[in-house]
């Protein structure tokens, strides 16, 4: 099976949903000719043709609200947005719009979008492209968000969202878009929405995470190994809706908990699954939940983003606080 | 025409602008200019007349039923029923509508029921699932918000190659936000076949036109998106059909988007919420009440002698009748099970809400 970066498992999964269904549609700014910023398109508008692969105009907001009259017309758009700091404008049309389509009009139009952005820092970007805001789409009634955390997850994911038929929000992880490599094999197969993916097991501490510190998350399971603390780590994957019995039947095996992400800390996707725990999982825990998150501050700009992003370090210290209880 | 400031030096121009206005009816019914052929079917006229005194009837009666309880807050079209009339009218019903909340009258032509309107302003969804053309986009809410999408569905038009044009209704207000540039310069790019109508009532709630824009019309903003748009007399239904007509046809056949601005003027309040005499005079509305379309269109029919007294009372009373039923109907109507409001959310309920469903679902039948 060839190994491909995360950037191009993308690639291969909007190619292969544009072979398979010609009503695939790929738009964004710089998404044709240029193959998009990240070069996630590439390839495609060559291919595939610049009806179909679309150079948007300079506007967020309109290539939100194409996706909904597109979708609603029976395509399937695949929106772009270039940084997740441009995604704002969209949050009217998301959250008006393209997340109650099937609700406002009682099942009679539908909304089969998926907008596609970059997610999260640590790669030395200006201002604006480090974003991690996930929170707030996962606060959307209707919509469902996506957070790629490896090639094959990437692959996987993103067809599953383009095939399904309500609006997708999908979270690319700019961080590891090429730090990582996995094996793909573009046989078009989805991988199921909805579910966490168990990346490693074990029986003292479960270790939540998405997106690109995945990738820490496994490494501090690693270290804590060789001191003999036996982590499950969990790429959560969708967090709207999320998959809370996985989450629960971890907490119940380990006890302890600990969920980290970038976003800031407070009314972060983490306050979810410790609410979650606190509801359904209290009388399994034998420790406090502990959150390793980015601060409450505003995403620095790349001097001290470093600072900011949750480390190797800072998660494993967590973790050997919360097997100190019990 | 607009000039520079300070013309110490002389500048080549290098680019010339216009903005034409159509009228073909006085207020007073007579002819300011020959109608196009369509309006000799006075056939055609009448049925426009018909649909407008439905309108107005419909209005008012969703005022009155607001007024004592049984409706929630509605926005009124008093006055722009012929706007609304005159661009549904040149509607295919393949072609697809999308409506800003004041556009009864299109809906009404459109062939949604008058319960259904009234079940969606009296506090139920299933009066937006529209009786109209399956394709129709419900009345939206946040303004201009709902042109991004008639660009989307217009692309997907020429995408798959289908001769239709979807129309965007919406206000003047709705002209000072950047959903509608978006939408209108992408439609410019790619010559897409929708027809952008503003309803210029004059009015955005309180705010009056001058405060919205300094532009003399607005119908000059779509050249700045590199396509036609007009004015029209949006209370001659004459003027508004055909300018809609011409504007459909140019979409349909390949030749990009239009702007049409249709002048009227809002004579009720904003909505059933609002009360216009705080920032208006009674004196402007009674003005504009001399210019409103359906006593207009009235005075050319007689003229005409195509409509009578004795028609005009037929009418009165089956548009009554009508609003009537129609508001049994509504009345009747009962409510929903609340854990319905689940169903069509998504496509089929993921497994995390079944549970929350089966709360509503319990607490509501407990």
């Amino acid at each position: 099976m060839p190994e491909v970066t995360l950037v191009e498992a993308i690639n291969l999964a909007l190619a292969r949903a544009m072979t398979e269904d010609p009503t695939v549609l790929v738009l964004g700014e710089d998404v044709g000719v240029n193959g998009g910023v990240f070069r996630a398109t590439v390839g495609l508008q060559q291919r595939f043709g610049a009806d179909r692969v679309i150079d948007t105009p300079l506007a967020e907001l309109l290539i939100s609200g194409l996706c909904v009259g597109m979708a609603a017309q029976g395509l399937c758009p695949v929106g772009e947005i270039q940084f997740m700091g441009f995604l704002y404008p969209c949050i009217d049309q998301l959250v008006n719009h393209a997340s109650r389509l099937r609700n406002r009009t009682q099942g009679k139009l539908s909304c089969p979008m998926v907008l596609r952005t970059p997610h999260g820092g640590g790669i030395r970007a200006p201002e604006h492209h480090s974003e991690a805001t996930e929170a707030m789409l996962a606060h959307i009634p209707g919509l469902r968000v996506v957070v790629a955390s490896s090639p094959e997850r990437a692959y996987g994911l993103l067809l599953a969202a383009i095939r399904d038929p309500d609006p997708v929000i999908f979270l690319e992880p700019t961080r590891i878009y090429r730090a990582v490599k996995g094996e793909v094999e573009d046989n078009g197969e989805a991988l199921p929405l909805d579910v966490a993916f168990i990346l490693r097991e074990g029986r003292d501490v479960t270790l939540i995470s998405w997106g690109a510190l995945v990738k820490e998350t496994l490494a501090a399971a690693q270290e804590l190994a060789a001191d003999g603390i036996a982590a499950e780590v969990i790429d959560l994957a969708t967090l709207k809706p999320y998959d809370a019995e996985t989450v629960l039947a971890s907490v119940a095996k380990t006890g302890r908990c600990v969920i980290i992400h970038e976003a800031a800390r407070t009314g972060g996707f983490g306050a979810e699954i410790a609410a979650l725990l606190a509801e359904r999982g209290l009388l399994n825990l034998l420790a406090p939940v502990k959150r390793v998150t980015g601060y409450d501050t505003v995403m620095p700009l790349p001097r001290l983003e470093q600072a900011y992003l949750p480390s190797v370090a800072r998660i494993t210290a967590a973790a050997r606080e919360v097997c100190q209880f019990g | 025409m607009l000039k520079r400031a300070s013309s110490e030096e002389t500048l080549p121009v290098i680019a010339h602008f216009e903005v034409h206005r159509r009228a073909y009816l006085a207020p007073d019914g007579t002819v300011l200019r020959q109608p196009p052929d369509f309006a000799a079917d006075t056939d055609l006229l009448i049925s426009f007349y018909r649909a407008m005194v439905l309108a107005r009837t419909f209005d008012l009666k969703a005022v009155s039923l607001q007024r004592t309880g049984r409706l929630g807050t509605y926005a009124v079209s008093l006055g722009q029923e012929a706007a609304a009339v005159g661009i549904a009218s040149a509607m295919r019903p393949e072609d697809v509508l999308l409506p800003s909340y004041r556009d009864n009258g299109a809906l009404i032509w459109r062939g949604v029921k008058l319960e259904d309107i009234l079940t969606y302003w009296g506090g139920d969804e299933r009066g937006s699932r529209s009786s109209g053309p399956v394709h129709d986009f419900p009345y939206c809410i946040p303004v201009a918000s709902q042109a991004p999408h008639a660009a989307g569905v217009a692309y997907a038009f020429k995408f798959k190659k289908e001769p239709r044009v979807a129309v965007c209704l919406f206000g003047d207000g709705a002209t000072s936000k950047g959903d509608l540039w978006e939408a209108m310069n992408f439609a410019g790019v790619h010559k897409l076949p929708v027809v952008f109508v503003a309803n210029n009532n004059q009015w955005a709630i309180s705010v009056p036109l001058k405060l919205q824009t300094a532009a003399q019309t607005l119908a000059q903003k779509s050249i700045a998106a590199g396509f036609y748009g007009e004015q029209v007399d949006g209370n001659d239904v004459i003027a508004v059909r055909a300018a809609a007509e011409e504007a459909m046809t140019a979409a349909r056949a390949g030749q990009g988007p239009r702007f049409i601005e249709a002048l009227t003027y809002r004579l009720s309040d904003h909505t059933t919420a609002d009360d216009a005499a705080r920032y208006r005079p009674p004196e402007e509305v009674q003005a504009r009440w001399r210019e409103e379309p359906i006593a207009r269109l009235r005075a050319y029919l007689v003229s005409k002698q195509a409509w009578g007294k004795s028609q005009e009372e037929e009418l009165v009373a089956d548009c009554q009748r009508q609003v009537d039923a129609a508001v049994e109907r509504y009345l009747a109507t009962t409510p929903r099970p609340p854990e319905t409001m689940f169903d069509h959310l998504y496509a089929e309920l993921p497994t995390a809400y079944i549970g929350q469903r089966e709360e509503v679902a319990g607490a509501s039948h407990a």
